[in-house]
């Protein structure tokens, strides 16, 4: 296809705050959305600590039980949706458009307004800690009737999320028509880089789960607010209804947290190795099992409300089957290693680490999946173990192997690599350290959400501690690195990784403030 | 990919959306405020409602204008029509959550209550119910009155939108508009008939799960054809201003593709809700 | 550092988790079981652990291996295959067998797990912010169970004893050998009962019934702990059961009820102000602190103090009304169903009395009972 397509530009663009606030160019509005997520990683990271700090002994030391409840809502909810979500829709801004030789995303004002919404929805979640009665309390999972019995700060939390929900669906639907729509004459869905895959199912889980979110929350809003029955038996209402309403959203959802993860960290391997990813088409056939497996899967987060066993077998069946595409990804990412040429730059360590400890956080959830196994494990520290190693050492470790990889490319500038070492060592080293004792808590009995344990539970609750304060502090390390990076360093040239071949690295680092006016025509 | 586009267009920077971000807010605010009672909610909710407007007139007009001057076509019309479709799919999954509800309630959750003689002696579970606390008698609402009516005038009226779609391809522009006006005139008595049977109704909100489950299903519905109708008279709006081409008339595309799903839903809506 | 420092710490960790031996000296797994249920449960999560573990070492010994000998520092250079069917086809259809080995064992535990029928006992099990009650249908014997562990405790102000939040006021008792089904609700929010010992843990769903069973082999106290958050006191609802032997077990339910006949005299009397204030600090402590605290100060935006309250410092029988009703919509629980006469009557009497309440008045179990007749 002889195409000539240009794309009309407006070359100039306000100075200072204006330009951020009134942007319609992807690469300003990536950086907006990472730098927010980062500001939101270290503020519920903080929370974290405050509760790690807490549990670091038996007793209450720093907070009461109301303020600690608080504190683990809200911790999860804005990881969630501040942190991990922004960080890959901050990634798909900058990395989709010049992955498939986009001028921009398809919906530049749209994509604006994405982001913008997201600072609305955190000053709503922050204002609620100021709230009477404090912050929301029942957990990022909303169970009601719990939920039911909150002041002001329940209803700030409800609109946040509707806000956070306009985002995500504005901002998957932007990239779907971008990926859809705005690739490079030639380049064939089959063609596309692996991260562009994963962001197009993403973005397709998001559009089909959100609403499904809004839906629900709204109907807490109505059962707090106008008097109707949906999550009480006496109007014939049921509570574990919403759980399987949220939770038919909960479980795309980690997802939509986990695959731009697996495209990140399918990008920097074959890039270290030296060597193609192995078994791409397998690996586009996994990404796309794994989120249509993700609808049939949600009652698993449920075996304890007390289901049918036809409903319990059903639903372990399906989760187990996960286990199937999840490998197959793995085998390729160790494959793809095999006979590589491999060096070890940090994103790459990044990359590794993410491989082994995803595959425990996977095979902790085989555990879980087991019915009479998590019986006795649902709601304890053990599920608490499980989903840190999917969306700590899974999702955030791949987000940061991610921003040392592309660095160089928005930066211009090489990061310090042995400060990104440190960064790596320290994190990977303390992660483990605070999370993997949780698993022998889990089993032991201790139960999750609470400020206060039993006497057997100290030893393994201080070593937790101790890992999360040296985890906590080995990003403020990330942070750091970040900004020198930006201030300066050795020049980056267009593709300082020898093994990289996507489209990015053909433009200069950083690439001009308008990339791709002229698609780049692979149909030769 | 569209074949013989030679531009896609990026619009310059705007203040629309941080604009709309800040409404949402404001708007956000001044209803928490008004769900925990305090007097000042409604005016905050105003205010906001207010700049919402003023945020989608201005971002809106900017489109048509951009529109007018020919930056939108080729690969740009074909990334609105992407964007309508998946956005169409997201409210689709959110009438399919509150679908949810009404199945789960009636299929799983009654008949475990009607089971549960420990704690609800009595409770049959017969459908429609309002549950076993609630016991003041409701007549539910029948299918055959005033909901058939309105299937054949929302049915109707997605005719005449099509018909009006005719009119656009054949360039005549008298039945586009006659087609539109006759679209909008039986959305506004769809939504009549709509609050008549809402002010007769013998039962409330809080009649139990059939009552949460009615109005809000029949609300958020009742709220997308009002959306709607809005629409179809905007478009019918830039129809008599002379905007569209046989050719290029996307925004007109758009809203008829929204009015159909509207629509179904109501389909869906006399089946579940009104009928079995 | 260099990766084999990565390859070290992560076979230290594989073996941490995969030695019977460490098992043994630390709370490392499961505990102890007490049930046939529980064993197999046991027995099921060693045998996945095993498998999984089995798995771990055949992907990443290789990939080990790799990173060792495939280093571009050694001058390794890259292949070029980057496809292989027969491979990817066998590392699809592999890990199903696998699977499938896996579900048939769980299915027949998931299966005897759900298993209630033909009990030999039921209990009912009702969980409430933040206690559990338990009620034994058709033996009319109900009681509620309290966290034991004093306040002072809990905050720093006295040493920890040795079941530190794991201890209630009145243990479920159950006999041993016997098949006991629960069923269970929860009157405000959900709570889930679960006791690791016994391989159940059951959420307890308002409004709604859920059972589980039981069969316990060896006499002895099981510890467990409500299992989903359910407020502000969530930690401190724990469960506590003594199984003792079915003629121990008819012992103590023949004494149990001569308890109940001998509270039901005594809330006939008149009794002095002093005295129901002093009994009533006692149901506060247990049932009230929580949430109006110590000083009766309550929570500020959360719970309302008692302290200068209108309703304490207003009508007897107002005051009354709302603990014997409890406030709908909100964490104010109706005491009516849950505690005595004599409880009730007697916390009214403390609260009017306390602090900076000086009502000088009180209520009478009689009075309490009175309100109970005109409910019926």
């Amino acid at each position: 296809m002889e195409s000539t397509m240009t794309a009309v530009h407006h070359e100039e663009h306000p100075s200072g705050l204006a330009r951020w606030l009134t942007t319609t160019n992807h690469k300003d509005i990536g950086t907006l959305y990472l730098w927010f997520s980062f500001a939101m990683f270290l503020f519920a990271g903080s929370l974290a600590m405050l509760i790690r700090a807490e549990l670091f002994q038996p007793g209450l030391q720093l907070l009461s039980p109301a303020v600690f409840n608080q504190l683990t809502a809200l911790h999860g909810l804005i990881m969630i949706f501040g942190a991990i979500m922004p960080a890959f829709v901050g990634f798909a801004n900058w990395q989709v458009p010049l992955m498939i030789g986009a001028p921009d995303m398809a919906f530049p004002r749209l994509n604006n307004w994405s982001f913008w919404l997201l600072p609305a929805a955190a000053t709503l979640l922050i204002a609620s800690f100021f709230a009477p009665g404090g912050a929301m309390a029942a957990g990022w999972t909303m169970y009601p009737p719990l939920f039911i019995q909150g002041g002001i700060s329940y209803d700030m939390t409800i609109l946040a999320i509707h806000i956070l929900g306009l985002s995500s669906i504005m901002g998957a639907i932007n990239i779907v028509t971008t990926i859809l729509n705005l690739r490079a004459p030639g380049m064939k869905l089959m063609m596309m880089p692996l991260f562009v895959w994963t962001w197009l199912i993403t973005a397709y889980l998001l559009v089909a789960v959100m609403p499904v979110l809004a839906s629900v929350i709204t109907m807490l809003l109505t059962d707090r607010h106008f008097g109707t029955h949906f999550f009480s038996a006496a109007g014939g209402g049921d509570p574990v209804m919403f759980q399987h309403i949220f939770w038919f959203f909960g479980h795309p959802e980690v997802y939509i947290m986990i695959l731009p993860a697996f495209g990140i960290i399918s990008t920097i391997i074959p890039t270290f190795a030296r060597k193609k990813l192995f078994g791409y088409t397998s690996m586009v056939y996994a990404v796309a099992s794994i989120a249509l497996l993700s609808f049939i899967v949600w009652a698993h987060h449920m075996f304890t409300t007390g289901m049918p066993v036809a409903g319990q077998l059903f639903f372990m069946y399906s989760t187990m089957l996960i286990a199937i595409p999840t490998g197959v990804k793995v085998f390729n990412w160790v494959a793809t290693l095999w006979r590589g040429s491999i060096s070890f730059e940090t994103p790459m360590l990044f990359a590794l680490a993410v491989v082994c400890l995803f595959t425990i956080g996977g095979f902790s959830g085989l555990v879980l999946a087991l019915v009479p196994v998590d019986i006795q494990l649902q709601d304890t520290y053990y599920v608490v173990a499980h989903f840190h190693y999917v969306l700590f050492s899974g999702a955030a470790m791949s987000i940061m192997g991610g921003v040392y990889y592309w660095l160089p490319k928005w930066t211009g500038h090489m990061y310090d690599e042995t400060l990104g070492k440190w960064h790596f060592w320290l994190t990977a080293v303390a992660f483990n350290v605070t999370f993997f004792p949780m698993h022998f808590l889990g089993l032991a009995g201790m139960p999750r959400r609470i400020p206060d344990y039993a006497l057997q539970f100290a030893d393994f609750n201080r070593i937790a501690s101790v890992g999360a304060f040296v985890l906590g502090l080995a990003q403020l390390l990330f942070l750091y690195v970040v900004v020198k990076c930006i201030r300066g360093g050795f020049a980056a040239g267009e593709r300082p990784w020898d093994g990289a071949d996507t489209l990015e690295w053909t433009l200069t680092s950083p690439p001009p403030y308008h990339s791709f006016t002229t698609p780049p025509n692979l149909s030769k | 990919m569209a074949e013989h586009v030679s531009t896609y267009y990026v619009p310059p920077p705007s203040r629309w959306p941080v604009v709309g971000s800040v409404a949402l807010l404001i708007l956000a605010s001044g209803f928490i405020l008004l769900l925990d009672k305090m007097p000042v909610g409604p005016y905050v909710m105003a205010l906001g409602a207010a700049i919402l407007v003023y945020m989608i007139l201005g971002w809106f007009g900017n489109v048509v204008r951009e529109n007018q001057a020919g930056l939108l076509e080729g690969q740009v019309d074909a990334s609105f029509r992407w964007g309508m479709v998946w956005f169409i799919f997201s409210e689709v999954m959110f009438f399919a959550g509150f679908f949810g509800a009404l199945f789960y309630a009636r299929n799983i959750a009654v008949p475990w209550l009607a089971e549960a003689q420990l704690l609800w002696p009595g409770y049959n579970g017969q459908w429609p119910t309002s549950g076993p606390g609630i016991t003041e008698a409701f007549t539910p609402m029948g299918a055959w009155g005033i909901p058939a009516i309105n299937t054949l005038i929302l049915l109707s009226s997605g005719a005449t939108v099509t018909w009006a779609h005719w009119g656009m391809k054949r360039g005549s522009r008298s039945q586009i508009k006659l087609g539109l006006i006759l679209t909008i005139v039986l959305g506004l008595v769809f939504l009549a008939l709509q609050a008549h049977e809402y002010a007769e109704a013998a039962f409330t909100i809080k009649t139990g799960i059939y009552g949460a489950t009615f109005y809000m299903l029949t609300g958020f519905h009742g709220l997308h054809v009002t959306l709607g109708a809005i629409m179809l008279t905007v478009i019918t709006g830039r129809v008599f201003a002379g905007h569209f081409t046989p050719e290029h008339h996307f925004g007109f595309e758009a809203v008829s593709w929204y009015w159909h799903f509207v629509d179904v839903v109501w389909l869906l809506l006399f089946i579940f809700v009104y009928w079995l | 550092m260099r990766p084999p420092s990565l390859r070290i710490l992560l076979a230290s960790l594989v073996v941490g988790i995969a030695s019977p031996m460490a098992w043994a000296e630390y709370a490392l797994n499961l505990p102890a079981p007490a049930t046939d249920i529980a064993r197999r449960i046991y027995d099921l999560h060693t045998l996945i652990l095993w498998i999984c573990g089995g798995i771990f070492l055949v992907v990443f010994i290789p990939m080990f291996y790799a990173l060792w000998r495939h280093r571009k520092s050694v001058g390794h250079e890259a292949h070029r295959f980057h496809e292989h069917t027969l491979l990817e086809w066998a590392w699809t259809v592999v890990p199903f067998f696998i699977l499938i080995g896996m579900a048939v064992p769980t299915t027949a535990v998931v299966i005897s797990m759900k298993d209630t029928s033909a009990p030999d006992m039921t209990i009912k099990v009702t969980g409430r912010q933040w206690k559990w009650e338990y009620e034994y249908l058709g033996a009319d014997l109900k009681f509620i169970s309290n966290l034991a562990t004093p306040q002072e405790q809990l905050e720093q102000q006295a040493p920890k004893g040795e079941h530190y939040l794991l201890e209630v006021d009145r243990p479920l008792v159950i006999p041993t050998g016997k098949k006991i089904r629960f069923v269970i609700t929860a009157e405000d929010v959900i709570h889930s009962w679960w006791v690791p010992a016994f391989g159940v843990k059951q959420d307890a769903v308002p409004g709604f019934v859920r059972d589980a069973w039981v069969k316990v082999d060896q006499p002895g106290t099981y510890r467990g702990q409500c299992a989903e958050l359910c407020g502000v006191r969530h930690g401190y609802m724990p469960i506590v059961v003594e199984a003792m032997p079915p003629d121990k077990y008819a012992e103590w339910m023949a004494a149990q009820k001569t308890l109940v006949a001998a509270a039901q005299a005594g809330a006939q009397r008149e009794y002095p102000l002093p005295e129901l204030i002093a009994m009533g600090e006692r149901v506060y402590m247990t049932n009230c602190v929580a949430c109006h605290q110590a000083n009766g100060a309550g929570i500020p935006g959360a719970f309302p103090a008692l302290n200068g309250s209108k309703l304490v410092n207003g009508p007897p029988a107002g005051h009354l009304d709302r603990v014997f009703h409890g406030k709908p919509g909100t964490a104010m629980q109706a005491f009516g169903g849950q505690l005595s006469d004599m409880d009730i009557a007697a916390v009214v009497s403390f609260e009017r009395n306390s602090w900076g309440n000086k009502m000088g008045d009180g209520v009478q179990p009689r009075d309490v009972a009175a309100l109970r007749r005109t409910e019926k």
